[in-house]
């Protein structure tokens, strides 16, 4: 993270080393993200109400699946009154809890949180979102945050109402005590903040929509401030619950690598490389110091940062086995098509997931599902849904990896229209899914998913076996109203090639009955 | 009556393959310009003999019972000695339910394939056209009957600035006149300033206005009173691809359209006065210059116009008119005074047939 800007005029001597040094200053994490709020998708007051609602319903599904709980979600959203552009926002949770002692910094402290070191496919990654959330409600409206929890039917319910100390990243507890709460277990936080309610795209009921599309198994109540919607479980089951799994070494850059060197607890660098990562035995970890040339048996934390360099570099050229796949979890094919068969009324569904793949040592599996006609205008172009660890994503649709691979796939092929270097046109929704132990976004509000090859290439196989389903789907239904259309063409004017002949040559209602029926006869025969 | 046993013999012909569980087709001569031969010997445009089938299949159904329906209408309006236009029989046909035609172009070329499948005019199917067929002044008795079948004398000299009407139907219409030639004008514009100065009183001819491509009746017309009265016929049209390809050729030797009926609807003695490509030079005529569609149209005739690629004087005249890139109205005349046509082009014209194209 940049903390310092060097402004220094060298040269002149008109601003010396020391006075410069004055300027020199550590800055606080909470301050730096209130200066750059928007990197955490607080830009605008419409989006502040979007991403406060995402954070704290990712962090509720997170937490329930952890605990295996089938997710029950209240989000609420009520406009304060008598102020302009003010909400205030609720949501509540039947998930485990969370225990006393960590309430004030999961919600008070950037960058805290469970999910940061550690591999796994999680919605959550860097445990700066609901704090965050907070500190926006905090800096607009001045009010606290205040958090029920309860962590089991023995113990009491605990409030909290909190505040974040921007300059130190400390939680301030205003007010703590237990009180009454009907519920065994679960969070409840209510964030009042800045905003503006507008439907439509990008909006909260957008948002929970595609939520519960790649989450049939959360059961979510949507109080709107016009009205409520409720979006019913379909699947009984949770997802699978997924492993950790260590950084694999090609996945690492060369500051985490140094970061890793320092913090870990081998002590020698042999067992570092074995322990710290996945995939590497003695034998190449044996291998890598030898092309770094470094002792197996030097301290990791009295590496210098050549050797590092050397380190780095080694790995780069060693042969290593990809990671275990095992860790990635996909929604599968069957509930990719339940969930969009539960928001989207359509006339054909198909949904493929593909075998995980690996880029840069992060194991990683790409998922596509469509849905085709029905109520879905015909007129526009396709609407594609994106979604990161089951978490939609709907801002820049354009800088993702998932929307170039669309772009590049040939879906006349498939018969839907297509202009050239455009969306293809007709009455369809894609969805697109990657799950990852790391989505590598492209900016810090997981916004859009970076384009690798690798990621591009999967997403592009799964784009085409769905659009092979679909361009099958398509081409039978034009064959059945071709046939339809036919069979309506015969019965609409053969009658009239009764009447002519009977007018000219004057035979009876019988024979002319006769007549249409072998003529009928003929013509549907020949179709075959 | 042939008509009624063609179209009964045409119906019992689909009634029969229809019982004999094969699929009914008729068998149409090919209407275009692809599909005739000109024989200079006959003077017209004459079917070549290639024919389009139509076999009774889905995608035919709808017009496969159009073709029998208007046959049957005809039928009934020849059993009642009656006649409906085109428009109205067009009209008629809203009563068929599905069958009926949405529009009137529709039912015309249904209407053009049925006269064509038995080789006869569409008058003697009861249908008649709503064109004018053209008007006419001059030395010329015409002598039509009144309803009770008398005969009706009408002179041409009588309409005064008007003029007689060429009626839809000529054959019954008899002539009598002492007029030298008959003369044929494109536009309206130009027959009124022969009439209004009363040109055929000083040539001694009979003026008839076509009004662009002449009807089947205008065409008819003139042919009949040239052969009863062996009057040569000369043809005055605009110096353009549309008035020599399109109007004179039509008048001449028929089209590919109705090539059927060709033998009887042409005028094969008519003479192309002008404006010829060589009288814009002659007479230093202003233009206007050739659009697209006329050099299109002046490539399309020399490649595949029969007629044209027939005469050398015509492909001669056309690569001239192409190389000038430029074309003359009648009109044009007026540049050198308003009655220069009548005093000084046509009667010089007329005196010396070198000018003319055939």
């Amino acid at each position: 993270m940049q903390t310092k800007l060097d402004t220094g005029k060298s040269g002149n001597g008109k601003t010396s080393a020391e006075n410069m040094a004055k300027h020199h200053k550590e800055i606080s994490v909470s301050e730096f993200f209130l200066k750059n709020r928007h990197l955490l998708g607080f830009d605008n007051p419409r989006k502040a109400l979007l991403t406060t609602v995402k954070e704290a319903v990712d962090n509720s599904l997170d937490a329930a699946e952890e605990a295996g709980i089938l997710p029950v979600i209240t989000v609420n959203m009520t406009a304060v009154k008598d102020a302009v552009d003010r909400y205030t926002i609720m949501i509540e949770d039947n998930g485990p809890g969370i225990v006393k002692a960590n309430v004030p910094r999961v919600f008070g402290k950037l960058l805290y949180g469970s999910k940061f070191h550690r591999l796994k496919c999680s919605r959550g990654q860097q445990g700066i979102g609901i704090s965050s959330a907070g500190m926006y409600g905090q800096l607009t409206t001045g009010k606290p945050v205040r958090v029920w929890s309860r962590i089991g039917k023995n113990k009491p319910a605990e409030y909290f109402e909190l505040v974040i100390d921007t300059k130190s990243n400390e939680p301030q507890v205003l007010k703590q005590e237990e009180i009454e709460w009907d519920k065994d277990h679960g969070t409840k936080v209510i964030i009042e903040l800045e905003g503006k309610y507008l439907k439509g795209r990008q909006s909260v009921d957008d948002y929970l929509k595609q939520v519960a599309i790649a989450n049939p198994h959360a059961h979510i109540i949507y109080d709107s401030p016009l009205e409520r919607v409720e979006f019913p479980a379909v699947v009984k089951q949770l997802p699978k619950e997924p492993k950790e799994i260590k950084p694999h070494p090609y996945g690492v850059e060369l500051g985490i690598l140094m970061k890793m060197l320092k913090d870990t607890k081998a002590k020698n660098l042999s067992a570092f490389l074995k322990n710290d990562f996945c995939r590497v035995s003695s034998k190449v970890a044996k291998e890598i110091c030898e092309k770094a040339k470094l002792y197996v048996n030097a301290r990791p934390s009295r590496i210098a940062i050549q050797e590092v360099d050397a380190l780095y570099r080694a790995i780069q050229e060693t042969k290593i086995m990809a990671p275990p796949t095992d860790c990635v979890v996909p929604i599968g094919e069957d509930i990719l098509v339940k969930g969009l068969k539960k928001e989207i009324s359509a006339e054909f569904y198909a949904a493929v997931t593909r075998p995980p793949s690996v880029y840069r040592g992060n194991p990683f599996q790409i998922e596509v599902a469509l849905a085709y006609g029905g109520d879905i205008p015909a007129d526009n172009l396709v609407k594609i849904l994106r979604f990161a660890n089951r978490v939609p994503l709907l801002y820049q649709q354009s800088a993702c990896a998932s929307y170039n691979a669309v772009l590049n796939t040939a879906w006349r092929n498939y018969n839907l229209s297509q202009s050239k270097g455009a969306l293809p046109a007709g009455p369809v929704v894609i969805m697109i899914h990657m799950s990852s132990v790391w989505v590598p976004f492209t900016s810090e509000a997981k916004e859009a998913i970076a384009s690798y090859p690798e990621i591009i290439k999967e997403m592009r196989l799964a784009l085409q076996e769905c659009g092979r389903k679909l361009g099958i789907h398509i081409r039978s239904v034009k064959r059945s109203q071709h046939e339809a259309k036919k069979k309506s063409y015969i019965e609409k004017y053969l009658p009239h090639i009764g009447i002519g002949l009977k007018d000219i040559l004057g035979f009876s209602d019988k024979e002319e009955q006769e007549l249409l029926e072998i003529l009928k006869d003929v013509l549907e025969r020949s179709r075959q | 009556m042939t008509t009624l046993i063609k179209i009964k013999a045409s119906a019992k012909q689909v009634y029969d393959k229809i019982l004999k569980r094969k699929k009914p087709d008729m068998k149409f001569p090919l209407r275009s310009l692809s599909n005739v031969n000109y024989d200079p010997k006959k003077g017209y445009f004459e079917l070549k003999g290639n024919y389009k089938e139509r076999t009774l299949t889905v995608n035919t159904v709808k017009t496969f019972a159009q073709t029998l329906r208007l046959m049957a209408l005809s039928k009934e309006i020849l059993e009642k000695d009656d006649i409906a236009t085109k428009r109205e029989a067009y009209y008629v046909s809203k009563n068929w339910g599905d069958a009926k035609f949405s529009e009137q172009p529709e039912s015309d070329s249904v209407m053009d394939d049925v006269e064509a499948m038995f080789e006869i005019n569409r008058e003697q199917l009861g249908f008649i056209p709503e064109e004018k067929g053209g008007d006419v002044a001059g030395e010329l008795i015409v002598i039509d009957k009144d309803d009770k079948g008398k005969d009706l004398k009408i002179d041409c000299t009588k309409f005064g600035s008007g003029a007689y009407s060429i009626p839809s139907n000529v054959e019954v219409l008899k002539f009598d006149t002492k007029a030298k030639f008959i003369l044929a004008i494109e536009t309206a514009g130009m027959f009124q300033r022969l009439v209004k100065h009363n040109y055929w009183k000083k040539a001694n001819c009979i003026l008839i206005s076509m009004g662009g491509v002449p009807t089947r009746a205008c065409r008819r017309f003139i042919r009949r009173l040239s052969d009863d009265k062996k009057l040569p016929v000369f043809v005055f049209v605009d110096g353009d691809p549309y008035g020599m390809g399109n109007i004179y050729r039509t008048l001449k030797v028929g089209s590919g359209n109705a090539a059927h009926i060709n033998e009887f609807f042409c005028v094969p003695q008519a003479k192309f006065i002008g404006i010829t490509p060589q009288d814009i030079v002659d007479y230093k005529l202003p233009t206007h210059p050739l659009k697209d569609v006329d050099v299109k149209k002046i490539k399309d005739m020399l490649k595949n116009d029969p007629f044209i690629k027939h005469h050398k004087e015509w492909r001669k005249a056309l690569e001239q008119l192409a190389k000038m890139k430029v074309r003359a109205e009648q009109q044009a005349l007026a540049a050198w005074g308003l009655n220069y046509v009548i005093s000084d082009y046509l009667p010089k014209k007329l005196k010396d047939p070198k000018t003319w194209l055939p």
